[in-house]
């Protein structure tokens, strides 16, 4: 009865923080918001949904130890999900976007059921080829899904009580951020609770996990499914920031891309995540301005940016093995006691 | 029916080409168990050496011959400076560097040669045979392509069973702590492992210029395909390699043929979901290898 209890307080105590947590990200990101320009905004907006996803990602290869090289796909599962509910039939945008988690996660059961199955480079070549297979259909079938060309949506509209001149721009990172915030609360009370600790125990040795009484597929499937939620409302909140959803925004180099940040932020934390996700959204613009800030021919200056991230990539990886979170840890680690689990 | 005798003719020699990809593939992962994504850029660039060999020698076999040095000698470079640090580490921080390296190069090499393909010279013709009158798909330079993977795969064979230094190579690879012990020069092993599979992907990368263009992202999905290749066939496995990459050369070949070239991506998808929900550690698996 008594370790009932505490494991009663010990869960309100992380609900609390969780909260805790949700409430002081959501001041920065609306304090953020009415300072940053159109643009600005719209790169908020992007790290948003990039968020989201890369939450689910920790989730699947930082909690349950599961690799995916296909998330771009999933994306792609909720993009197309919102563009043709919102487009084709007119819903609303909030069960629009639930509808988007809830396909993706059906996806999910799919792909993880079948992942179940696969360890290591097997599991990472299904689900390359589930990446690069996907957005084939949209070329299959043009008529449903528009082609090469994709989809459109009219862009949403700020509800009138804000005023007639509220940007677009800040309203559409209100909703990114929120579906990131909602992916945030979510997922930290995941790691810190029972389930995270199934997923931990699975990933990092299955027979003693299943000696517990686990049942490690099923395990493996729910963190997919988890994971395949995340990637949906990402792909549903990209539709909406960019109004547009079309293959080849979700070719496999997403997919590699989204790997990437997970790994370059820090595996297995959801700061991790936000890191991974400012990488994603601001290094192709600095690279972009490194690269134009000198005098260099256009064969040189197009190509310098990717040379430039390639090699981001390696020394990061040299240089701090466990991402960047594991780097500030490294730093602020001994000013403060190290939270449970992270 | 000469439909069908054409798509199983190109599917062969294409599948050829994926199964060099896959052997690439395998050899590291035995020696290092590393999925060496980087491969794809490593024989593109020895594939634009060749190209520039070539165009100013004018000797094809010339080039060809640098390529080949050139796999080898970079295939060692890249694991001594590079991969060798990551080794040991998470598994997935050597697929990212590994990615890293692949879109550095892929970049340098638009810096050098430029991003618009260009053609590369085939070895022999590509004009297909005519027997008993009716002209088939399949060329002698199909023909050479054939051989030269199963003379590839049979000298590896050769080297791995039959001689000291591969046996050297296997206990590196399979039992680094007791190989050391009994005298193996582990690290030496590794990089010559990797050197060899350079090598043998710079022949692909050769094999597969002519008909898909040279260019630096032109050879990404012969690198994905030969990926799903090895996938199919076992990473342990070079023989799985080889079949694997035949399989999916005729599979794809065939989608492609009678379905339309759209659906080919998806195709590679079905049969890899297929055969590794029947064999989770791909065809050749064996239960010993399932624990790793």
């Amino acid at each position: 009865m008594s370790s009932m209890r505490s494991r009663l307080r010990a869960s309100t105590g992380t609900l609390a923080r969780s909260l805790g947590l949700v409430l002081l990200a959501g001041v920065v990101l609306f304090v953020a918001s009415e300072l940053l320009d159109s643009y600005d905004e719209l790169q908020l907006a992007n790290g948003a949904y990039y968020f989201a996803v890369l939450a689910g990602l920790t989730v699947l290869t930082g909690l349950s130890g599961q690799i995916s090289l296909g998330h771009g796909a999933l994306m792609m599962v909720g993009a197309y999900t919102v563009a043709l509910l919102v487009g084709n039939e007119q819903w609303a945008l909030v069960p629009a976007l639930l509808a988007a988690v809830v396909i993706t996660a059906l996806v999910g059961i799919l792909v993880g059921a079948a992942a179940t199955r696969l360890r290591g480079p097997y599991l990472a070549g299904a689900t390359l080829a589930f990446a690069i297979g996907l957005p084939a259909l949209a070329d299959r079938f043009p008529a449903t899904f528009g082609g090469e060309n994709g989809l459109v949506i009219n862009p949403p509209t700020p509800p009138s009580s804000l005023g007639a001149s509220f940007p677009l721009e800040r309203w559409e990172a209100w909703i990114a951020c929120a579906g990131a915030l909602i992916v945030l609360f979510l997922a930290n009370n995941l790691l810190h609770s029972g389930i995270g600790r199934s997923f931990r125990a699975v990933r990092d040795d299955e027979i003693a996990a299943s000696l517990c009484g686990l049942h490690v597929g099923r395990v493996q499937t729910l963190a997919f499914v988890v994971s395949a939620a995340c990637a949906g409302l990402a792909g549903g909140l990209l539709t909406v920031v960019l109004q547009l959803a079309a293959p080849g925004a979700f070719e496999v180099g997403l997919s590699l891309a989204l790997l990437t940040a997970i790994v370059l932020g820090g595996l297995g934390s959801l700061v991790g995540a936000i890191w991974g996700a400012a990488v994603l959204v601001l290094l192709p613009g600095w690279t972009n301005d490194i690269a134009h800030s000198f005098s260099l021919s256009t064969r040189v200056s197009a190509n310098l940016p990717l040379a430039i991230y390639g090699l981001v990539l390696i020394v990061a990886m040299l240089a701090w093995p466990s991402g960047i979170q594991g780097g500030v840890r490294r730093i602020i680690g001994p000013l403060r006691r190290r939270p449970a689990g992270g | 029916m000469t439909k069908f005798i054409d798509l199983t003719l190109n599917g062969i020699s294409t599948g050829a080409v994926y199964a060099a990809v896959a052997l690439a593939l395998v050899l590291i992962w035995r020696a290092t168990r590393i999925v060496n994504f980087a491969q794809g850029g490593m024989f593109m660039v020895t594939t634009f050496i060749a190209s520039s060999v070539i165009s100013a020698s004018g000797s094809y076999w010339l080039g060809f011959a640098v390529a080949l040095v050139c796999g080898l000698v970079l295939g060692a470079i890249v694991e001594r400076l590079l991969m060798r640090r990551v080794e040991s580490g998470p598994p997935l921080n050597a697929v990212i560097v590994a990615l890293g390296l692949l879109i550095l190069l892929e970049a340098l090499a638009g810096m050098i040669w430029g991003n618009t393909p260009r053609s590369f010279p085939p070895a022999f013709s590509i004009r297909g045979y005519d027997i008993g009158g009716t002209h088939v798909l399949f060329s002698p330079n199909d023909t050479f392509t054939v051989l030269v993977v199963i003379g590839v795969a049979l000298v590896l064979r050769v080297l791995f069973q039959g001689t000291a230094l591969g046996l050297q190579m296997r206990a590196a690879a399979f039992q680094p702590e007791i190989a050391r012990m009994l005298g193996v020069r582990v690290s030496r092993m590794f990089t010559l492992g990797w050197a060899l599979a350079a090598f043998v992907g710079s022949l692909a990368g050769l094999l597969i210029a002519p008909s898909v263009f040279l260019g630096p992202n032109q050879f990404d999905p012969i690198l994905i395909f030969g990926f799903t290749a090895a996938v199919l066939g076992g990473l342990d496995h070079p023989l799985g390699a080889a079949v694997g990459g035949v399989l999916l050369g005729l599979t794809l070949s065939y989608v492609s043929g009678y379905e339309g070239a759209s659906l080919v991506t998806l195709a590679a998808l079905v049969v890899l979901i297929v055969v590794l929900m029947v064999r989770p550690g791909g065809l050749f698996s064996s239960t010993l290898e399932r624990r790793v």
